[in-house]
């Protein structure tokens, strides 16, 4: 619901009566979740509560125009409470409560009448102080007056600050008065506003109305109001000398009828139209529930003009059942697809549309090389000198060169990130082309979702489409006929029409145990080229980009100490970097060999230890037991391994 | 056209006041004429021609001004009441959004009330529209008169008031009820409208 701009701060008359409510109010605007969380402002009826609930989301909106602030009664929380468990939506209505950052709830004294909705109150309330967001509430009495209230709510709604709101004393009502009749430009003289004052209202609504009254009566007659005539038109009693002022109320009452109707109009339709908005709040949130993007709708809210709302949910509706269609239809070719985030915006409706087509043609692209991986991230060296370079040869010249380029090395030596670079550089060469490069396992994956769901026509449409197609460790297609048979198709459509193909497999393609001689013949009628471990120039130029990368400075005896240790491929590097980086001072930026050691080797074994092991061992036969990295210092306990048999 | 025409951001109601020759439906309408702020007064036209009286209805247009960022406007009708003139009635009642049935109170025109009350249903029906889903008030007029000339209230609602549609006692000539019937008939109206979400069936 909307905050009324006539209820603020600038406008509440603070007394003798309300003052601390005012003043926990505004501490609570100014900086909501931090000083008093829940506050309670309790008073009878009419007192200003509603009008200070409405100031606080005012001021603290003013001030964090960003923050989520909602004003409800309680009734309006019951409202959505039950439409959102009656559209078994309640997940959708407790995330979106829970994401106000200042909720003010009003008259919450109709509690006692909901009891189900206590305890999601109580719920509300510890997820939302949880997080330091504000609740406020007003109330006709303290909690513990509320009858059949949940022990633990009245608990919880005490727990912050609770203040009450006492009737305005005669000085504060002489100044509501007074600013009541400023803000309708009426002019009375000050005796009649003390008789008003005096009269004595039980509360701040009533008083307005007696000065409305005065003031409606004044704007008829011709004469102003004398405080007899005040008291006589409020209370009805009159000093008879002034009777003559008030022969003419019958008149003005007459008068008045036009715009009487004109305000029982003026309510009823601002009713009618006002509904809309929570016709709108209700689809938002029945939308979002079913997971459903509604910022189309959202917007409707923002705005100051008033939507045609049935046009537009039923537009929105419509829009969604035919995102669903459309996500059906997909998933019935991709079912990865289906979950494509188009297909739960309406707002994207076009390119969902689009995307569909696309799917449906086979046109979606298979998957693409990653974008990391290219040439500059890969180091070269002796080890894999001519791989690079018939690779490059091959983003030169695709499909003519070496067709197919097979790389073969053992794991961890480069394959994949040579093969993803010659993916990027084709890409990079020709942005519109449809590179293909993926893992072995992935396409046979795909083959078989395809197969399963009879449209293995679709699939092989997606992947003649390509212009190259890159296979990651081929190695794992041993024993699997159907897909060989597949591969063997698309590679001599891929040949025939000069388009370029790339393998990777752990071994050289006569090695290639599983993989039928038709396929491995003609991955060597390419070029096969060899990755072998990387030689120590090599693996300093990987420590120092690792290190680079990482945001570490290092000398260059730390990258030569890296260098030096043994490992036979690129991620035996890196984790010797990562080991190295896991000891480092977060304080420090740069990395210093004993740093680096201390992680590698680990300490010098402690005195003890070492004469435990040269009891054994003859000291001075092995150096190896000196370094951390060749001995297994944790043996799990043998004890917790055995397993007795009960004979 | 809608009576929320949100595009054109517009709420237009049109209102018939619908009831027996000589109810006092012309001076409803000139009551609330005489009430409207000489800023607001628009121009009240009755229609009546001189060689043929086919044609014939009083119809008073009211700018309410704008409200809720809607201009509003009501179109107040009154139909000819003589029995012979239905095809003028059949022409005002189209597009209405309420009726206001002015009842004549006295006695001797109970049957006349009845008459007029039938000849309203018939011909709502002819529109297409069931009167039930018509927002209607009643308005029993000339309660001014003396009591033994005229029913109470009580028996005319006892008497005419099939469907239980609120009720207004009235004298049109010195104004009193004469808004309260309009308001009367204005929230049912607006209201139906609210109910049903976006517009409600004319007739």
């Amino acid at each position: 619901m909307d905050l009324n701009p006539r209820f603020r701060f600038e406008t509440f008359v603070v007394g003798a009566g309300n003052q601390t409510a005012a003043t926990a109010a505004r501490a609570v605007a100014e900086s909501p979740g931090t000083t008093y969380n829940p506050l309670f402002v309790y008073g009878k009826s009419g007192l200003g509560k509603t009008h200070l609930l409405q100031a606080i989301g005012f001021l603290a909106l003013e001030r964090q125009p960003s923050l989520r602030c909602e004003y409800l009664t309680l009734g309006e929380f019951v409202e959505r409470y039950n439409a959102s468990v009656a559209a078994g939506q309640l997940d959708a209505f407790r995330r979106s409560a829970q994401e106000t950052d200042l909720l003010l709830l009003d008259d919450v004294q109709f509690l006692a009448e909901h009891l189900e909705l206590q305890a999601e109150l109580l719920r509300l309330c510890e997820a939302m102080q949880a997080v330091g967001r504000q609740i406020v509430l007003t109330c006709d009495r303290p909690p513990g007056e509320i009858g059949q209230l949940d022990e633990r709510l009245v608990t919880r709604l005490s727990g912050g600050l609770l203040v009450d709101v006492a009737a305005p004393d005669f000085e504060t009502r002489l100044a509501i008065l007074q600013r009541k009749a400023e803000e309708r430009g009426a002019t009375m003289s000050r005796e009649v506003l003390e008789t008003v004052a005096e009269v004595g209202a039980a509360n701040v609504r009533e008083l307005i109305g007696m000065i409305n009254r005065l003031i409606s009566y004044q704007a008829v007659a011709d004469t102003p109001i004398t405080p007899g005539g005040a008291r006589m038109l409020l209370t009805g009693e009159a000093p008879e000398k002034e009777a003559v002022v008030l022969a003419a109320p019958a008149a003005a009452a007459q008068g008045d009828e036009f715009t009487a109707f004109l305000a029982a109009v003026s309510t009823t339709v601002a009713q009618t139209v006002e509904a809309w908005r929570s016709r709108v709040g209700e689809a938002v949130l029945r939308w979002q529930g079913e997971g459903y993007r509604t910022h189309r709708l959202e917007q409707l809210l923002l705005g100051d003009e008033i939507p045609d709302v049935t046009a537009e949910l039923d537009r929105f509706a419509s829009d969604v059942d035919e995102l669903k269609k459309l996500a059906e239809e997909v998933a019935a070719f991709d079912p990865a697809a289906a979950g494509n985030a188009c297909f739960r915006d309406p707002q994207a409706l076009e390119e969902a549309r689009g995307y569909a087509e696309r799917v449906k043609e086979g046109v979606t692209p298979p998957p693409p090389p990653s974008h990391g991986l290219d040439f500059d991230g890969y180091v070269e060296g002796s080890a894999n000198e001519g791989a690079v370079r018939a690779a490059r040869s091959v983003c030169a010249e695709p499909g003519r060169g070496f067709n197919p380029l097979f790389i073969a090395g053992p794991s961890g030596t480069g394959k994949t990130h040579l093969l993803h670079a010659v993916g990027n550089a084709l890409l990079a060469a020709r942005p519109a082309a449809t590179v293909a490069c993926l893992s072995a396992q992935v396409f046979m994956e795909e083959l078989v979702a395809a197969l399963d769901a009879g449209r293995v026509e679709w699939w092989r449409r997606r992947y003649r489409r390509a212009d190259a197609l890159l296979l990651d460790d081929v190695q794992l297609l041993a024993g699997r006929d159907r897909t060989q048979e597949e591969l063997f198709n698309l590679f001599n459509t891929f040949t025939d029409e000069g388009r370029q193909l790339g393998f990777t497999a752990d071994r050289v393609p006569a090695q290639l145990a599983g993989i039928a001689p038709r396929l491995t013949t003609r991955f060597e009628a390419g070029l096969v080229v060899e990755l072998t471990a990387p030689d120590r120039p090599m693996r300093a130029e990987m420590v120092r980009r690792l290190l680079t990368a990482r945001g570490v400075a290092a000398e260059d005896d730390v990258v030569q100490y890296l260098a030096a240790r043994p490992a036979d491929s690129a991620r035996a590097v890196q984790g010797l970097v990562n080991r190295a980086l896991s000891r480092m001072d977060p304080a420090s930026e740069a990395l210093t060999v004993e740093t680096v050691r201390l992680a590698v080797e680990g300490r010098p074994p402690r005195p003890s230890q070492a004469q435990a092991i040269s009891a054994t061992v003859p000291s001075g036969l092995d150096p190896v037991l000196g370094s951390r990295e060749k001995i297994v210092w944790d043996w799990p306990n043998v004890g917790d391994r055995l397993v007795e048999e009960q004979r | 056209m809608s009576l929320v025409n949100f595009t054109t951001r517009e709420i237009t109601c049109k209102i018939v006041y619908y009831g027996p020759g000589r109810s006092g439906k012309t001076t409803n309408l000139q009551y609330v004429y005489s009430q409207v702020p000489a800023d607001r007064k628009g121009q009240m036209v009755s229609l009546a021609t001189q060689t043929d009286r086919t044609l014939f209805f009083d119809f008073l247009p009211l700018d309410l001004g704008t409200i809720s960022g809607f201009t509003t406007r009501f179109q107040l009708y009154t139909v000819p009441g003589q029995v012979y003139y239905n095809a003028t009635r059949k022409l005002v009642l189209q597009g209405a959004d309420g009726v206001v049935f002015v009842a004549d109170s006295q006695l001797r025109q109970l049957d006349e009330n009845l008459e007029s009350l039938q000849n309203l249903q018939a011909n709502v029906l002819e529109h297409g529209v069931d009167i039930r889903a018509l927002p209607m008030v009643l308005q029993f007029n000339k309660q001014d008169l003396p009591a033994e000339l005229i029913l109470t209230p009580a028996e005319l609602d006892e008497a005419l008031n099939f469907r239980g549609v609120p009720t207004f006692p009235a004298d049109s000539l010195h104004g009193p009820g004469v808004f309260e019937t309009l308001k009367g008939i204005a929230a049912d109206v607006l209201r139906k409208l609210s109910e049903s979400g976006d517009g409600i069936r004319r007739i």
